[in-house]
Order: structure tokens, then C-alpha cells, then sequence
């Protein structure tokens, strides 16, 4: 097996077969694990007809949107409209290339990781665009411009926070990121008050911004269904529509695996041993119920709520976090030596 | 400024106890009922569509054609005839016709009758392909139920 | 008014919201003229389920009409059927025994909670907060089962007759209220640490969708919205019917005009409603539930009379005309949501679509009663 990992072409189409399994696998079953979550959240009980616990509804619900036929509406820009749903999904699964799942597991260690996740998913908001302004459908140009201005504004805030992390760090690398945060769970970075005495609000930070960018409740202003129907997505059938889903589920985990990197600790032991994949998903699967359960709770915000949050709380904080993680780092390196 | 910070503490609280309510009810038992598996049973003044009533010991319907019911209908959806036997006194139900896709269960029939002869059946699941289905014969399903 | 007044580059669209919308709940069509997200004009167009219930009336006999009343306002069919029955009662010299009257009370007043919170959950669900819809709804089967053990049906009740009502209720009814009420007050402090205290929702209605006591007069907008506007005005204490005069409740008013105040004084009216059914279990008194004198064919003398009710939206009013026969001549029905629902032309203009919707939600508009 580590043999073959070797040989690059191979190992290229291994790695290609394996993520894009794992985001569509992501994708139909945490379907299935929203819809649970919701359930209880909501005393229901949820799937369960098909298969044990409904384990294979999101087969079933996947052989539905496959067999269903593209439907291409009247009026609508032909090419945009076939597009939109694959530079939704193409990006988020590309930035899977970069994250490390394991301490060898990943399909590229490269230097500028974190840079690469950033500017694919800003790819992402294209997608929407293009989709929302190709249907030619008056609620889905809404929702394409609310999501187009709500990914601007919080992008900064995110960014903001993840320079101010990089401060510390030293590098971009996601590997050695994790690497660093080797050993027992008070050497994560959200707990490293010695970096910076508001890492917890840098990681708060971080998710909302991280729900925000991937139009997940309560900033799911893009497709609020009780406002613009679908958004985006209204004019959407099929696997047109099923690939969107898939792309923002997959960007959930893009967004949770980043967030478990950067300040969780990735695939560390909270405890110093046995450190593995495993604990990067078991990370990962905790954060993305969080997201659900989230959403399960919250009301809606409107656009404006939404701007006043990120430009008159979040960015003035993280600004505050940057200008304070400087300056502990200066303090600490005089006071200790460097 | 310490508005804005009374409100971004009172703020996140909230969204926080929000969370605790939500985590609190996910683990509090299931409500609903799995209605095709388990289902309740009707209660005891449950409207569904009428029926006849059979006499305890013949089984034959206590109606005798006054068709009070008819005229209390608000949808004209029952009609009844009866015929008078030779030799017999009152008249005998031949055929009670309740057109159920206009009735809207409003009980005036049950109430105006004056002999108690119909009621109020506990029959919910009625689902047909046409509309002839909902056209119901009562004294054939009186007979069917007899039997 | 169709002249776009706050865009003086007439670049507006046209959006039809419905007649199937998820925000609509029914077959109501708003045509908006918008301007990117604000919206210019805004005209309901209603008519899609129009049944002509009032030249049914005219066709009928008067107790023929009941079910009728029941498929006006789906959500709180008790308060059209006390409308309909106490103004016939009236026009034809029918006594009700004081037991009859207690009972529709408390099974008008169990009625308008369920239509609260039927309306908790929905406007809650517009906002797009999913999950308390279903905590709303887990309470009001409570209801709809209690109300079911007596009228016999969940939804369209048909329970009150010209004297009376239909049933007695029983030992087990009784009971079941005094544990449901029990259980929703337990569970009024969760609906409001969810979703009242909550920032997001504070942020969505406080200060927005501005309806003033004026606008109310104008347009001739009843119940909450009207008491959401500073003005005190209920049926039930202005021109008390029935047995409401004996019972101690209070009237929520709140002044501060928008979307949140229309909130509150449901939220509150919940809490009063549970008061009341209280008081008027621990009143019930003794005897019969049906008039003894009340005459089978209701034919009440040549008039023209009027009466009306607080239904859960508003000011239910119901004009009958009669001629003496069986049939009435003629029958009005005045649904208040008709008459909240024209203010928000007026009042929506200039607003966000997201705003304006939170401000459809907060008018609690039920559309076969606006059509009727």
C-alpha cells in the first residue's frame, strides 16, 4: 500500500477516487444525520422506514435525484445554468486535496494549504451567482445578490481571524499546523491563551463566519424558503439541484475540518496518545452537529442583520484579537526571550 | 458603548439558553406515533360519515322513511325512499344514499332524527380512486355489517 | 397609488407572491413592484377561494348555516359558530342556560389558544426557525384532542346550537383541561426563552413593520394588530356577551406598534385565555346544556340585527337580515382579517421583503376567512 501511495499517478487517482467518495458519501448521509438531529431536536423520530434506523434513505433519495431528467427551463441562460451547480460542488471537493485527515493522510501537503482553501472557496460564491442570475428567475437573482454580499462581508472577519492565527503559527502549512498543537488538548489553539488571550472568541469567530460562508441557518439568507422559495436553487431539478446540496454539505465539512485544524487540533489526541484520523472525523462530526443543531434553533436573520453583525461586532473584535495577538506575541518574546 | 456591549452579552446569552432548550427537548422521549404501525383509537364522539342503526333483533333498520335527515341536510347529499308493504303499517327503507363528497359532517341529520336511526360511524380511513367510492349505499353496508 | 414614489428611476419589477408561496399560507397573491429588496407597492389580491358563503346563508335555513360559520376562520371555528348562534339567538328570543354559556366559553377560549399557537409556530416558521412549529404543535393536539372528545371533530367544530350546545361535557374533559393547562404553563417559558428573548428575533421585529392606531381606524383592523397599536379594544370587555362580564381577565396592550408588540400581545393573550378557562371551570355551574323552549325551526321576527364577537384575529361581526321566514334575507360577515390585511399595501411600503413578511406573519391572516 505505501508502495503504491509512491508512485504519483496512482496515488493522484487514489486520492481522487477517495475524496470525491468521501464528499458525496458526506454529502447523502449527513443528509440522513440532519434530518435525525432534526427529528429529536424536534421529538420525532425521523427516517426509518428504509432500511435499519432509515439508513438507506439517502440511497434511495440519491437514486431518485439521479433518475429524474435534467430539466432546463425556458428562458434560462443554457450554459450558466449547467455550470453553476458544478462550480458549487468542484471547489469544495478540490479543497479537500489539502486538509490533513491523518498525520500521512493527506492528498497534498503543500506550504500555502490554508491559502488554497481560501480561494477555492471563493470560488464557491461564483457558483451561487451564476446559478441564481442563469435561471432568469426574479427570487433566485434576490437570493444570488444576498448571497454574493453576504460572502464579501464575512470573508473579512474569517480572514482576519485566520491571520491573526497565522501570527502565531508562523506558517501555512495545515499539517504542521496540527503538528504544533501536539500533546495534551490545552496546547489547542483555542485554549492557547498565551498566544492570544481571546483565542475562544477567535474560534467563536470563526464558526459563525465559517455558517455564514457555507449559507447554513440562521444566515441561510440565500435560499430562506419562506422568502425567495429556493433562492438560488428555485429553478433547479433533479441532480441540478442534488449537486448544489451536495456542494454545501460538502463545504460544511470543509468548513469543520478547518475550524478542527486550526484550533481543535486536527488529528490529535486530546489526550497526548493515540492520535489518529479518527479523532480529526470524531472532531469533525462533533463540530458539523453543532452546525445542525444550530440551525434547528435559530430563526432566520434579514440581510441587514446579518451586515450589521459581521461589520459592527465581528470585525471589530477580530480586529481587536490581531492587534492583541501582536502584541502578546511581542511581550511574550521580550519577557521570555525569543 | 456599553449599550452595545450590555446588548452583545445579552445577545449571546440568549442564542446560548436557545441551544439549551433545544439540547434539553432532544433528549426528552419521542411524541408522535408511528401513525401506519400504531394508530389511537377514536374517540367516543367522533364525527365520521353515518350510518344506519339496525334493530338489535331483527338487524333491519330502524329508519322508518320519515326523512327528517333530508331536510336537515345543509348539502342535499342523503336521499332515502321507502315503500309501504301490503298489509303493513309505516313505511320500509329501500335505499339510503349518502353522497359523501358533499357531506361536511355537520351532525344536523343525526340530531333531527327524531328516532335514533342513524349515527355517527368511527370509519376515518376513506380513501378512493373515485368519486363514485364515496357515494355510499348505508343499507348495503348495514346488511354487510349484519352479516 | 401605483406610481413608484421612492425610486425616481421607475427601475422596478413586478413579483407575484403566490397565490402559491410558502409565506403565504393559502392562496393569497401579493403583487409586489420592487425596487432590488425594497418593495415599492404592494397590492393583495384576493379571490382565490372565494365560496360565497354569504349567499350560501341566504339559501339556507338559519341552523343549515352552522357548519358554514366552522369553514370561515379554519383556525378558530368556535368563535365564528358563538357569533352566528348568539345574533340568531338574539333576533329570535332564545334564553341559553347560564351551563351552555360557561361551555362555550371555555371551548371558544381552548380554540383560541390552539389558534395562537398554530400561529406561534407559523410566523415563528417565516422568521425561519423550524423547530418551535412543532413544540407549538405538540401543545395544540392537546387541544384539538380535548376539543375533539366533546364537538366530535379536530378542526371545523360545529358545536354550538341556537340554545345551547350540542353536547355536555364530561368528567375526563374537565380533567384533561386542567392538566393541559398545567402543561402549557410549564411550557410558555420555553416558547419564550426560545424564540422571544432571542437576539435574532428581537432584531427581526423590534422597530419594524410600524402600524399606527390610526392606520388601525382607517382600515378598520381588529384584535391583536389593533392592540398591538396601543389601542384597548376587545369585544369581550367593550361590549361583553355571554358570561365574559363574570370573569376576571386582563386585555394585553402593547403601544409600541410594530411586529413585536403583535407578538407580545398574543403571546400574553395565551396566558389570559388560560386564566379565563380556569375561572370558568371553577364557575360551571349545574343544569342543562340546551334551552328547553328553544323551537326546532328557528324563524326569527322581521329585523335587522347585528352582533359580534372577539374571534381569535379580531372582531368577528355577523348582520342578519330576516323576513320572517326560515331563510335569512340577508347575511353579512365582517372577517377582520379582510380588514387587516388591507392595511398592509400601506403599511409595507418601503420595507425589505424579509421585513414585510414578518409583518404579513404578524397580521395572523387566514385566507379562506378573507375570501370567505
Amino acid at each position: 500500500m505505501m508502495e503504491l501511495l509512491e508512485m504519483e499517478p496512482l496515488r493522484l487517482l487514489i486520492f481522487l477516487g477517495g475524496l470525491i467518495a468521501f464528499a458525496a458519501l458526506n454529502a447523502a448521509y449527513l443528509v440522513w444525520l440532519e434530518r435525525k438531529v432534526a427529528a429529536h431536536i424536534q421529538c420525532r423520530i425521523g427516517p426509518k422506514e428504509v432500511g435499519p434506523f432509515g439508513l438507506l434513505q439517502p440511497l434511495v433519495d440519491g437514486i431518485k435525484l439521479m433518475s429524474k431528467q435534467l430539466l432546463v427551463p425556458n428562458g434560462v441562460d443554457p450554459y450558466l445554468f449547467k455550470v453553476a451547480p458544478l462550480l458549487v460542488l468542484v471547489p469544495a471537493v478540490m479543497s479537500f486535496v489539502v486538509i490533513p485527515f491523518g498525520e500521512n493522510l493527506a492528498a497534498r501537503n503543500i506550504d500555502l494549504g490554508l491559502l488554497m482553501i481560501f480561494a477555492f472557496a471563493s470560488v464557491n460564491v461564483l457558483g451561487l451567482l451564476l446559478g441564481g442570475w442563469g435561471s432568469g428567475n426574479k427570487y433566485a437573482v434576490i437570493s444570488a445578490a444576498r448571497a454574493v454580499s453576504q460572502n464579501v462581508a464575512y470573508e473579512i472577519p474569517m480572514l482576519i481571524t485566520v491571520i491573526s492565527l497565522v501570527m502565531v503559527t508562523h506558517t501555512m502549512n495545515l499539517n504542521e499546523i496540527v503538528k504544533q498543537q501536539e500533546g495534551m488538548f490545552w496546547n489547542w489553539y483555542i485554549f492557547r491563551l498565551t498566544a492570544s488571550p481571546l483565542m475562544p472568541v477567535a474560534f467563536l469567530i470563526f464558526f459563525i463566519c465559517s455558517l455564514a460562508e457555507t449559507n447554513r441557518a440562521p444566515f441561510d439568507l440565500g435560499e430562506a424558503e419562506s422568502e425567495l422559495i429556493a433562492g438560488y436553487h428555485t429553478e433547479y431539478s433533479g441532480m441540478g439541484f442534488g449537486v448544489f446540496f451536495m456542494g454545501e454539505y460538502a463545504n460544511m465539512v470543509i468548513g469543520a475540518s478547518l475550524a478542527t485544524v486550526l484550533f481543535l487540533g486536527g488529528w490529535q489526541s486530546p489526550f497526548g496518545i493515540g492520535s489518529g484520523w479518527w479523532w480529526f472525523l470524531l472532531k469533525v462530526y462533533a463540530l458539523i452537529f453543532c452546525v445542525m443543531w444550530v440551525r434547528w434553533t435559530y430563526p432566520r436573520t434579514t440581510l441587514w442583520g446579518l451586515l450589521n453583525l459581521s461589520w459592527k461586532v465581528l470585525i471589530p473584535i477580530s480586529l481587536f484579537n490581531l492587534l492583541l495577538t501582536g502584541a502578546t506575541i511581542k511581550v511574550v518574546s521580550y519577557l521570555f526571550g525569543a | 458603548m456599553s449599550g452595545y456591549f450590555c446588548e452583545l452579552y445579552s445577545g449571546t446569552k440568549s442564542l446560548f439558553v436557545g441551544l439549551g432548550i433545544t439540547f434539553r427537548y432532544m433528549l426528552k422521549p419521542v411524541v408522535t406515533l408511528q401513525y401506519p404501525h400504531e394508530s389511537l383509537p377514536m374517540s367516543a364522539r367522533f364525527r365520521g360519515h353515518i350510518e344506519l342503526i339496525g334493530d338489535e333483533e331483527t338487524g333491519a333498520p330502524k329508519c322508518v322513511v320519515c326523512g327528517m335527515c333530508q331536510k336537515g341536510c345543509p348539502s342535499n347529499c342523503i336521499s332515502l325512499a321507502g315503500e309501504k308493504p301490503e298489509g303493513g303499517k309505516g313505511k320500509v327503507l329501500t335505499s339510503y344514499i349518502l353522497d359523501f363528497t358533499k357531506c361536511s359532517l355537520c351532525g344536523q341529520c343525526v340530531e333531527s332524527c327524531k328516532f335514533g336511526a342513524i349515527r355517527f360511524s368511527k370509519d376515518y380511513n376513506l380513501a378512493g380512486p373515485r368519486k363514485e367510492a364515496y357515494i355510499f349505499d348505508l343499507l348495503k353496508r348495514l346488511e354487510e355489517k349484519g352479516r | 397609488m401605483n406610481e413608484p414614489d421612492c425610486n425616481p428611476n421607475q427601475e422596478t419589477f413586478v413579483i407575484n407572491l403566490g397565490p402559491q408561496h410558502p409565506a403565504t399560507h393559502g392562496v393569497l397573491r401579493v403583487k409586489l413592484t420592487m425596487d432590488g429588496e425594497y418593495i415599492v407597492h404592494a397590492e393583495p389580491v384576493l379571490g382565490y377561494i372565494h365560496r360565497m358563503h354569504e349567499k350560501m346563508g341566504e339559501n339556507r335555513t338559519w341552523a343549515q348555516f352552522l357548519p358554514n360559520t366552522a369553514r370561515l376562520d379554519y383556525l378558530g371555528a368556535l368563535s365564528y359558530n358563538h357569533g352566528y348562534v348568539q345574533v340568531v339567538e338574539r333576533a329570535a328570543g332564545i334564553e341559553v342556560p347560564e351551563r351552555a354559556e360557561y361551555i362555550r366559553v371555555i371551548t371558544v377560549e381552548l380554540n383560541r389558544i390552539a389558534s395562537h399557537l398554530l400561529w406561534y409556530g407559523a410566523f415563528v416558521l417565516d422568521l425561519g426557525g423550524f423547530t418551535p412549529l412543532l413544540y407549538a404543535f405538540d401543545d395544540r393536539e392537546h387541544v384539538l384532542d380535548l376539543l375533539e372528545s366533546v364537538t366530535g371533530a379536530r378542526l371545523t367544530f360545529c358545536y354550538f346550537r341556537f340554545g345551547g350546545v350540542y353536547n355536555d361535557i364530561d368528567e375526563p374533559f374537565i380533567t384533561g383541561t386542567r392538566a393541559f393547562i398545567k402543561r402549557l404553563r410549564s411550557r410558555l417559558p420555553d416558547y419564550h426563552n426560545l424564540v422571544t428573548k432571542n437576539i435574532i428575533m428581537i432584531k427581526r421585529l423590534k422597530e419594524v413593520g410600524p402600524i399606527s392606531a390610526e392606520m388601525c381606524r382607517r382600515y378598520g383592523a381588529t384584535g391583536p394588530v389593533l392592540r398591538g397599536s396601543g389601542v384597548c379594544y376587545d369585544v369581550r370587555k367593550n361590549e361583553p356577551y355571554s358570561v365574559y362580564p363574570e370573569l376576571d381577565f386582563d386585555i394585553p396592550v402593547y403601544s409600541e406598534c410594530d411586529s413585536m408588540a403583535r407578538y407580545m400581545v398574543r403571546m400574553d393573550e395565551i396566558d389570559q385565555c388560560l386564566r379565563i378557562i380556569e375561572q370558568a371551570l371553577d364557575k360551571l355551574p349545574d343544569g342543562p346544556v340546551m334551552a328547553e323552549k328553544a323551537p326546532k325551526i328557528i324563524k326569527p321576527p322581521v329585523g335587522d340585527y347585528y352582533g359580534a364577537v372577539e374571534a381569535a384575529r379580531g372582531t368577528f361581526g355577523i348582520r342578519v337580515v330576516s323576513d320572517g321566514t326560515n331563510t335569512p334575507y340577508r347575511m353579512k360577515l365582517r372577517s377582520p382579517t379582510f380588514s387587516n390585511l388591507s392595511l398592509f399595501g400601506e403599511a409595507s411600503r418601503g420595507m425589505l421583503l424579509a421585513d414585510a413578511l414578518a409583518l404579513m406573519g404578524s397580521l395572523d391572516l387566514v385566507i379562506p376567512e378573507i375570501d370567505r
